[in-house]
């Protein structure tokens, strides 16, 4: 390079990069960072559908209920004050099961209607979605204290 | 006993890392040069003390001493001896210990090998080892101790997470951790040529074959653990962008951008003050790696911490190390006089590029990994970002950094003329336009990044042999040979990704035995499901008969095992690997009918993936060979030398 100060000219080039980085994060997370919503923040925000979204609460007992193809469930998703119907086709993980605390990626098909496209894994007995921790809500059972 | 003497070992080794820092830093003042004898034995003894404690937890998991506390939480006589062994680290503070472990053979390392830095800066650089192991031995001594005891022992242990019973995992976090740990070293160079004011080609070429080390173990560790991911978690997936994912990325990239920056300021003696910046940035990306992980402030696998204060320490660690390291370079580097010039179209131009490249990658993996947490901290609001954000972001970058990729090593160092550069790269050029048009006529409506994907692939193939071209391949020096395999591990890593992404078949169905299902181009039949009842779990096992065209039969045996202690269900894919690619089953619950739910997958080409990231990191690995061979002739001729001196 021809200019003298050739140093300046690759920290300013660096800093460039990374305010570019900064802002082109900052606006992708604007559209594509996925909230969590508990049933009743979702019903209370009128959450618009299709937008992707995470969906956290309890499975209620005895909602669960599997369609003919074998794949595919419907389950009901409750924070104890408002509750949310949530289909999805797939595996469920290991440890999903009604009473249960749940995470459901996916969107919402119209108010109160949920389509999961992953239900989250819990890794153990011990794990409990971050989202829940201190709602109580969760089944506890853990052999850890 | 042994759990008592772990800990006396592990407090001297603490003393020692003190004396370690304290020796390395009194050497610089004028008068102190005897005290530069005495580092290195030190170094040395630290580690050696730091292994006794390792082993002694070792031993404890080993023999299933339930009176100690972690082995007790973690461990069971029931797990099986491997599992026993791997558990040490299965768990946050045997983990942490093999994390320290790591970072004082390191440090010996160091003290013992190093030849080509100066007396001054290499104490400088024992010593800036030293003081990071002594926050870390803090950090276990103080919150993490792994040898407490139970007052009373119980009966029997918590038994291990049957997640991590996996022969692969049981190596994942020694090879991670070797490469995370291995970048301390270069921080500490870093630090020590701050220190000494002695940035140049001698600190590069010193510096560079443990870059490339740790590089070379953090690339296998990562590749390993996506497999680990892909074929252990059922998903079919090989990445997910977790956090614990993105932990050992950035430090990757980080690395990566490091390697070809110290080969500039090693070669050109240009990029100084970016070289010991990016030396910087990478160590810290391990810390940071190593805080997220281990904070438990992100509920994963791999969170084993789930006591706040602990984070906590991390965190003021981190803030001391990282912010101490900038602030010093901040105070010294204009002190350190500018590297040598180039031209913006030369070999140094493209590195730039690539740094800067990298850079942005790595800024944006890491806005989207710590974004979560500080809407949480900030807002209270919970927000998750996901494939789709890294997609859109890293996903193009990384292609134009391949791309970058392939016209790099075939440019000139210094000043290169564009028209010349565009005559080398024309014929893979060519091939890239060639393969995206047989690409848009044999399989149209593809998306874009893949389709982008495998067109870049075949052109970056023949563009990373070109250095090759015309040369006597026996003469060809070793890292001249590294750098085109691993850029050839690139293209071969992205033809698999692009090729999953665009032509994975999957089916879901729920089936009774004897029903046939087709997926891809496999027709499978369910022959059978039996119990099967095994060690410390109990698994159910289906029986499939995957036949495509005339070909002979494949039987997979995907299991749904369930374990008693800790009580969990694991599923476990059977995988046949072709080599066009690999078919991925599945089987999941029972339903009504007499049926049960199988998940398949046909992916093709799924396997170069792994294989590139293996040739990736065979490429580091041929480098450090050929960058350490004249070193060691230069040991042989200096053989007088004394060891310690």
């Amino acid at each position: 390079m021809k200019a003298k100060n050739q140093r300046l000219v690759l920290a300013l080039l660096a800093l460039a990069a990374l305010v570019g980085a900064a802002l082109l994060g900052m606006s992708a997370l604007r559209d594509r960072a996925s909230y969590f919503y508990s049933p009743s923040d979702a019903l209370r925000d009128h959450v618009e559908p299709g937008r992707a979204v995470r969906l956290g609460g309890m499975v209620e007992k005895g909602s669960l209920r599997r369609e003919a193809d074998g794949v595919t469930i419907d389950f009901r998703v409750t924070d104890g004050a408002a509750t949310v119907t949530a289909r999805y086709t797939g595996i469920v993980p290991d440890l999903f099961r009604e009473g249960s605390g749940v995470v459901a990626e996916g969107r919402f098909t119209a108010p109160g209607r949920f389509a999961a496209d992953t239900i989250l894994a819990k890794h153990d007995e011990n794990y409990k979605p971050p989202e829940l921790a201190g709602n109580g809500m969760h089944e506890t059972g853990s052999l850890k204290k | 006993m042994i759990a008592e003497a772990g800990l006396a070992a592990l407090w001297i080794a603490a003393a020692l890392a003190a004396l370690q820092a304290f020796l390395g830093l009194g050497a610089l003042r004028s008068g102190g040069e005897q005290l530069l004898r005495a580092v290195r034995p030190v170094a040395v003894a630290q580690a050696v003390m730091t292994l006794t404690s390792f082993a002694a937890l070792v031993w404890l998991f080993w023999r299933t001493d339930l009176s100690v506390k972690l082995v007790a939480e973690d461990s069971a006589t029931t797990v099986p001896a491997l599992y026993r062994i791997a558990g040490t680290w299965g768990n946050h503070e045997g983990s942490m210990l093999l994390w320290v472990t790591i970072l004082a053979i390191a440090g010996a390392a160091v003290a013992l090998l190093e030849r080509r830095l100066p007396e001054r800066t290499l104490a400088a650089t024992i010593a800036a080892q030293g003081v990071i192991a002594l926050g870390f031995f803090a950090f276990l001594l103080f919150s993490s101790n792994p040898f407490a005891r139970l007052e009373t022992a119980p009966a029997e242990g918590n038994g291990f997470n049957p997640l991590l019973q996996d022969p692969g995992l049981a190596f994942h976090p020694p090879t991670l951790y070797v490469g995370y740990v291995g970048l301390s070293v270069a921080f500490s160079f870093a630090v020590g040529a701050l220190l000494t004011r002695d940035v140049g080609p001698a600190f590069a070429k010193a510096m560079r074959p443990w870059v490339l080390g740790a590089w070379v173990f953090l690339t296998l560790g990562i590749t390993a653990g996506s497999y680990w991911a892909y074929y252990e978690l059922g998903w079919g997936g090989w990445w997910f962008w977790d956090p614990t994912e993105n932990a050992s990325l950035m430090p990757w990239l980080a690395a990566t951008a490091l390697l070809h920056s110290v080969t500039v300021l090693a070669t050109r003696d240009g990029l100084r003050a970016w070289t010991v910046m990016l030396a910087v940035v990478a160590f810290s990306m391990s810390m940071v790696g190593t805080f997220l992980v281990r904070s438990g402030i992100l509920t994963s696998v791999h969170a084993f911490a789930l006591d706040p204060r602990r984070g906590a320490f991390i965190l003021v660690l981190l803030a001391l190390y990282i912010g101490g390291a900038l602030a010093l370079f901040g105070a010294r580097i204009a002190t350190v006089a500018e590297g040598n010039r180039f031209d913006p179209v030369s070999r140094e131009g493209a590195l730039v590029v690539n740094n800067l490249l990298l850079s942005v990658i790595l800024g944006l993996v890491l806005i989207g990994t710590l974004y979560p947490l500080a809407a949480e901290s900030l807002t209270g609001e919970k927000l998750s970002v996901g494939p789709p954000y890294f997609n859109a972001t890293a996903g193009p970058l990384a292609l134009i950094l391949v791309a970058v990729m392939a016209a790099g090593p075939v440019m000139r160092w210094r000043r290169d003329e564009l028209a010349k550069v565009a005559r080398r790269i024309a014929i893979p050029a060519v091939l890239t336009i060639v393969a995206l048009a047989l690409a848009l006529l044999l399989a149209p409506g593809l998306h874009v990044l893949p389709l982008l994907g495998l067109a870049l692939a075949a052109g970056v193939a023949a563009a990373s042999v070109a250095p090759l071209w015309k040369r006597n391949l026996r003469r060809t020096p070793f890292f001249t040979w590294g750098m085109v395999v691993a850029h050839l591990g690139v293209a071969v890593s992205l033809a698999g990704m692009a090729s999953e992404s665009a032509f994975t078949k999957e089916t879901l169905v729920a089936a009774r035995p004897g029903e046939t299902v087709t997926v891809g181009p496999y027709a499978v039949r369910f022959a059978a499901i039996d119990p099967l009842p095994s060690g410390n779990y109990t698994a159910v096992q289906a029986t499939l008969i995957a036949t495509r065209g005339a070909g002979a039969p494949i039987i997979l045996q995907p299991q749904q095992r369930t374990f008693d202690n800790p009580p969990q269900t694991t599923s476990e894919s059977a995988i046949a690997t072709r080599w066009d690619g690999q078919l991925y089953t599945v089987v999941g619950e029972p339903v009504p009918g007499g049926r049960w739910q199988l998940r398949l997958w046909w992916k093709p080409f799924v396997t170069l993936i792994w294989a590139g990231g293996a040739l990736i990191a065979l490429g580091g690995a041929l480098s450090l060979i050929g960058r350490s061979l004249p070193r060691r002739r230069a040991i042989v001729e200096s053989s007088g030398y004394a060891r310690f001196g």
